[in-house]
């Protein structure tokens, strides 16, 4: 990632050394949403209208992967010409609801399963005429001991 | 009081890629749903068009496009928007007027031209449209959300890719004889697992194409039937267009997060479930005394998803009934025996007025080539994007 890397989307993620998922929680029935949200609760028993912006938790588990074998269509921007293939993957967090994500780079769908733990990273997307714009990803988590598997 | 609404005549315009616009197709099948109920266009009381967002042509004012190409004739005019379930909610609206007294007869009507390749959000930057999030954020194509489903189904229930594969097969050899259908051509098992993977674990041949097509249905009260004679007309029993409930846990296309359910709790049915019960609930009738059923097999993963949440089998138990023949014609309770999208692609605002059509060729015996024996009860089932879904049952 080059000095200029800025967000691909503004205010939905942190960065540094340990980025994160940025949410709202609701201050009178605590549910977390993310994206960002604002006005009324979308919890049908509550009448909140108040949110605080969290940080949500940066593992969670895998409730499923796929990946995108052909360029996907615009508005997606791909990041290299010619098209390189990327894993997907939607990952349960303690907060209870399910982010999707690309997986980091590096990784596909034979590095992934259905309940097994993944963290989050920030990565390139794409570059534009202001730099590279950054994204959160999913990356695997592997155990000590499991690396000679890979 | 009785629900019910009489289905007078129901028509199709092929599927396809014929390179027409969509009101020369819905005015196809309207004629022939007018033709085939024998009730004169100047009787119809009430045009419900369904409409269609995409491809940015003119098909946003559906029903009185339609109403307009088949000769202004002073009907009442309404238009509906629910993705995948337009068709349904149309005859939801057609329904409600007919049951008010407000009006005998309504024509139903959706129609569609579709691109070729993965369907994508219309041109411009939305930065507060999830449709459109999800491609530029994620490049996260339907292709990838049914995969996801698909996997899932491997991951937990031992789904292997054969059996995507045989999904296709007996869907492609259902829709054989359709003439309707877009794709009448034998698939083997082998033809699918040798298609390019898309997402996977889903192959080319595992995901529906869109398609060029248009469906109507002629509705009418139950008196007005009869005093045309009509003494045994196939019944609309429920129209469920329910909308999920909070919190919505599982991840729906567009959407790139699901809602939390920490705080609310896991409710006790997912959107897919509640839809189906939604029309089991207001029919009176249980997934027992179901003879058939056309579902929305985006992907034939999807299909045996469907199955589950239509209460057909328990849930993870789709691959036994399929591997059983359960699902094939012959079989205690086929599946998509028009074909399904399998054969026909997607044609958004026609698909799930094309189920019902198919429903009641069945119930009237009518459906030569792919007659379910003895049908009795068909329900249809669709989802789609922004929390819009539907199931119509029927019954003779």
């Amino acid at each position: 990632m080059s000095q200029t890397a800025t967000p691909a989307i503004e205010g939905w993620f942190t960065t540094g050394p340990a980025p994160a998922l940025v949410g709202s929680r609701c201050t009178t029935c605590a549910t977390v949403f993310f994206p960002r949200t604002g006005g009324f609760c979308r919890n049908p028993a509550c009448s909140g209208e108040e949110f605080e912006g969290i940080e949500l938790s940066r593992r969670g588990r895998i409730w499923s992967y796929t990946d995108a074998q052909y360029q996907p269509p615009p508005p997606y921007i791909p990041a290299t010409d010619p098209y390189v293939p990327f894993a997907l993957a939607a990952v349960e967090l303690p907060e209870g609801l399910v982010v999707l994500g690309q997986v980091a780079g590096g990784y596909g769908v034979a590095d992934l399963e259905v309940g097994a733990e993944a963290e989050l990273v920030v990565e390139t997307l794409y570059t534009d005429d202001t730099g590279d714009r950054t994204i959160w990803r999913w990356k695997p988590v592997i155990e000590m001991g499991q690396e000679a598997d890979q | 009081m009785s629900n019910d609404v009489a289905v007078a005549g129901v028509g199709m315009h092929p599927w396809g890629k014929w390179g027409k616009n969509f009101v020369e197709y819905g005015v196809h099948a309207a004629r022939a749903a007018l033709a085939d109920s024998g009730i004169d266009w100047q009787d119809v009381g009430l045009v419900v068009g369904g409409e269609t967002v995409r491809n940015g042509y003119g098909g946003y004012v559906a029903g009185a496009t339609f109403a307009q190409a088949l000769g202004w004739n002073g009907a009442s005019v309404a238009t509906s928007y629910a993705a995948c379930a337009t068709g349904a909610q149309a005859i939801d609206t057609a329904r409600a007027r007919i049951l008010a007294g407000m009006c005998d007869v309504a024509l139903v009507v959706g129609a569609d031209t579709t691109p070729k390749g993965f369907l994508a959000p219309n041109a411009g930057e939305r930065w507060d449209d999830p449709d459109w999030l999800r491609f530029r954020l994620l490049g996260m194509t339907n292709p990838a959300y049914f995969a996801l489903y698909a996997r899932r189904r491997m991951d937990l229930y031992g789904a292997t890719q054969a059996d995507f594969a045989q999904v296709k097969v007996k869907n492609a050899r259902h829709g054989l004889n359709n003439p309707n259908a877009r794709y009448r051509k034998l698939v083997s098992a082998e033809d699918v697992l040798a298609s390019a993977i898309v997402s996977d674990p889903l192959h080319l041949l595992d995901i529906c194409a869109t398609s060029d097509g248009a469906a109507a249905v002629v509705l009418t009260s139950l008196d007005y039937a009869r005093k045309r004679g009509l003494t045994n007309p196939v019944r609309v029993r429920a129209v469920s267009t329910v909308t999920p409930t909070f919190p919505n846990t599982v991840m729906d296309m567009p959407n790139l997060s699901t809602d939390s359910s920490a705080v609310a709790g896991v409710p006790e049915r997912t959107f897919k479930e509640s839809i189906a019960h939604a029309a089991y609930e207001e029919a009176g009738i249980g997934p027992e005394e179901v003879s058939l059923a056309e579902v929305y097999d985006l992907s034939t993963a999807l299909e045996l998803d469907w199955i589950e949440d239509l209460a057909l089998c328990k849930r993870g138990e789709a691959e036994t009934l399929l591997r059983a023949g359960d699902t094939t014609l012959g079989g205690r309770i086929p599946v998509n025996p028009s074909g399904g999208l399998a054969c026909f692609g997607e044609a958004v605002p026609a698909q799930a007025l094309a189920q019902v059509c198919e429903v009641t060729w069945q119930l009237r015996g009518q459906a030569v080539g792919r007659q379910v024996e003895n049908a009795k009860v068909g329900i249809t089932a669709n989802q789609g994007l922004f929390g819009h879904g539907s199931s119509v049952l029927l019954s003779v």
